[in-house]
């Protein structure tokens, strides 16, 4: 990464080449990490192994094929997904509010659809049978999704004026919106029964460890979704950093470039927290350690962020399994260990350019 | 054709503009003068649809309140006072910005050319946030150089719209900036330019507007405009035009052009 940052100072400015071998460099770290995420924990097993037995035409003992296709390949799968929309929420989040400190888990957002995952792990109960039915397992997500959604449009409304987004403000009405949505959900969680506490706790512990293919399968939609409609906010996201009046003069849509904005973030991290309960500092050193190496330009940044979010967030994992082994470690605290020394980094860093 | 007619422009309950009319031509580079608070910007802000306003705006024959962003950004460029960035962009990146807004998109890189029209020839691969703010105004113009980059297209002209483009800059790059302006007139593209100096005014402009408390005075000539009982008033001091001081040291920008060319 050092030696790749020297480039970022080419007579002509351009970095999209460094981009794109940067993008290479990922796609090989998250390939080496997922075999690693595939071969490491309690249970070991080879790939070495599984390869040539498969190659073979061998049966594969039942104990690898459990481990294999009903433990880790969920789990990988998971946090995969978890990892990059935290990433590119975080990117689609600072390039929205033109500001580097942006992150869901800082500013509210993730608090937002938490107390909407809450919401409907308690009150779903009373949900009309019909409105309970169709949206079944997808309740917990969907809900987690609308309170992210609110948040986000909360913050923005509350932040902005006349186009230009206080750090201040944001910061401060996060940490706000970020209490009123934990005391709400304190409040649902004292009127929980028994079952409902019981869901509670596993949801709030906040780690990919119990992903099954039921779990998978229904927070991937939504993220996937994100994933898919955040590349398209590219250029928008560009031109929006010269301004929301200048981006206009540029000839984009603002304001459906803020709507799809803030749509991707909710919809990417409502997900990911309905399916993790909140995994911190994901999105925001993602993002800044990119914008380092190839530069701020959003066309490669939000590709490039959902690899390294995915190849990180699997390697916390790993470490959160052989750290404490047998036992494992929760995802969130892994991530807050490397990631706080970093943000503080970055607070240090940019101390002359916050103008708080 | 620019065509502003009737036009108000309220902020709450004041009228920080009202039943302004202003035309500029293709071909002609035209300035809005006037003191602080005339509602210069506010002006340009309305010609350019950034704000909403009452009356009506025809840019080349599109209404500009109802014309979808994209289809203006391949008519006109806007130049803004300032432009702080959020992000570490090199200089060759901002410029390359306009280009994706403009009809030029995917055509051949233009950033190289642009900047050194600007005079930033060497620029690009340096950190915009680390520019003087002359330098970063210029890197502007050069990304919304690139954005209009041939002054007419499908034998209509394309508009840039400068508000204050040589305020923060020295004399000899006020010039520079000027004489853009000036060529893109030449082409056949059109010029409206939001103005402090005076004396630049008079030297470049084609058609002169000059605002005071939200009305438009008068447009026409630079002579007939900047003359010395609409002047006065407008800007509340007595002001006589043509007359050097007696034992004064005074310096005009036309002696610095008369010796370039």
């Amino acid at each position: 990464m050092v030696a790749l940052s020297e480039h970022a100072a080419a007579p002509t400015g351009d970095r999209r080449a460094l981009a794109r071998r940067v993008t290479l460099l990922l796609v090989l770290l998250l390939l080496a990490v997922s075999a690693a995420s595939l071969t490491v924990g309690a249970s070991g097993i080879s790939l070495r192994q599984i390869g040539g037995d498969l190659l073979a035409g061998r049966e594969l003992s039942l104990r690898d094929r459990v481990v294999l296709f009903d433990i880790r390949l969920p789990r990988l799968a998971m946090g995969m997904l978890v990892g990059a929309s935290l990433a590119v929420s975080g990117a689609v989040m600072q390039g929205l509010f033109r500001n580097p400190l942006a992150d869901p888990g800082l500013v509210g957002v993730s608090a937002g659809a938490g107390l909407g995952a809450i919401t409907a792990i308690v009150l779903g109960g009373v949900l009309p049978a019909g409105l309970a039915a169709t949206l079944g397992q997808y309740a917990v997500p969907v809900a987690a999704f609308l309170g992210g959604w609110v948040s986000t449009l909360l913050l923005y409304a509350i932040a902005t004026r006349s186009g230009r987004t206080s750090v201040a403000t944001m910061l401060l009405a996060g940490i706000a919106l970020g209490a009123l949505a934990g005391a709400l959900s304190g409040v649902l969680v004292y009127m929980a029964d028994d079952t409902q506490l019981r869901d509670l706790t596993f949801w709030g512990m906040g780690s990919i460890a119990g992903a099954t293919w039921a779990k998978v399968l229904t927070a991937a939609p939504l993220m996937l979704l994100a994933l898919a409609a955040a590349p398209t906010l590219a250029r928008g996201l560009n031109a929006l950093a010269l301004g929301e009046a200048a981006a206009a003069h540029l000839g984009q849509d603002v304001q459906r470039l803020k709507s799809t904005a803030i749509l991707t973030v909710a919809g990417a991290v409502g997900a990911a927290v309905a399916v993790s309960g909140g995994i911190g500092f994901v999105g925001i050193v993602v993002p800044h350690l990119l914008r380092l190496v190839s530069g701020p330009d959003h066309r490669p940044l939000l590709i490039n962020s959902a690899l390294l979010g995915a190849a990180l967030l699997l390697a916390a994992d790993v470490i959160s399994r052989v750290i404490i082994a047998p036992a494992e470690l929760p995802i969130g605290i892994v991530t807050a260990t490397l990631g706080g020394p970093f943000f503080l980094w970055i607070l240090l860093r940019r101390r002359t350019l916050l103008e708080l | 054709m620019l065509i502003a007619q009737d036009l108000t422009l309220r902020l709450g309950r004041r009228a920080i503009l009202s039943e302004a009319t202003f035309t500029a031509r293709p071909g002609a580079l035209t300035s809005i003068v006037g003191p602080n608070g005339s509602g210069k910007t506010t002006l340009l802000r309305a010609l350019t649809g950034e704000l909403a306003y009452e009356g009506s705006v025809m840019l080349n024959g599109h209404e500009v309140a109802q014309t979808k962003p994209w289809r203006l950004a391949a008519l006109r460029g806007v130049l803004p006072q300032a432009t702080p960035l959020s992000f570490p962009f090199t200089v060759g990146e901002v410029v390359r910005l306009g280009q994706q807004g403009g009809l030029d998109a995917g055509g051949p890189d233009l950033s190289q050319r642009a900047l050194a029209r600007v005079g930033l020839g060497g620029f690009a691969g340096r950190m915009y946030q680390e520019l003087s703010g002359g330098e970063q105004q210029r890197v502007q113009l050069a990304r919304v150089l690139v954005q209009v980059w041939e002054p007419t297209a499908h034998g209509a002209a394309r508009w840039l719209f400068l508000d204050e483009p040589v305020s923060s800059l020295d004399i000899g790059h006020q010039l520079q900036v000027m004489q853009i302006a000036r060529d893109f007139a030449d082409a056949g593209g059109g010029v409206v330019a939001v103005m402090h100096d005076l004396n630049l005014t008079a030297m470049f402009s084609d058609s002169v507007a000059l605002l005071a408390k939200g009305r438009v005075m008068a447009q026409d000539r630079p002579e007939a405009v900047l003359a010395d009982a609409l002047l006065s008033d407008a800007y509340a001091c007595p002001i006589r035009v043509n007359t050097p001081p007696v034992a004064q040291t005074y310096l005009l920008p036309h002696a610095a052009r008369a010796a370039a060319e």
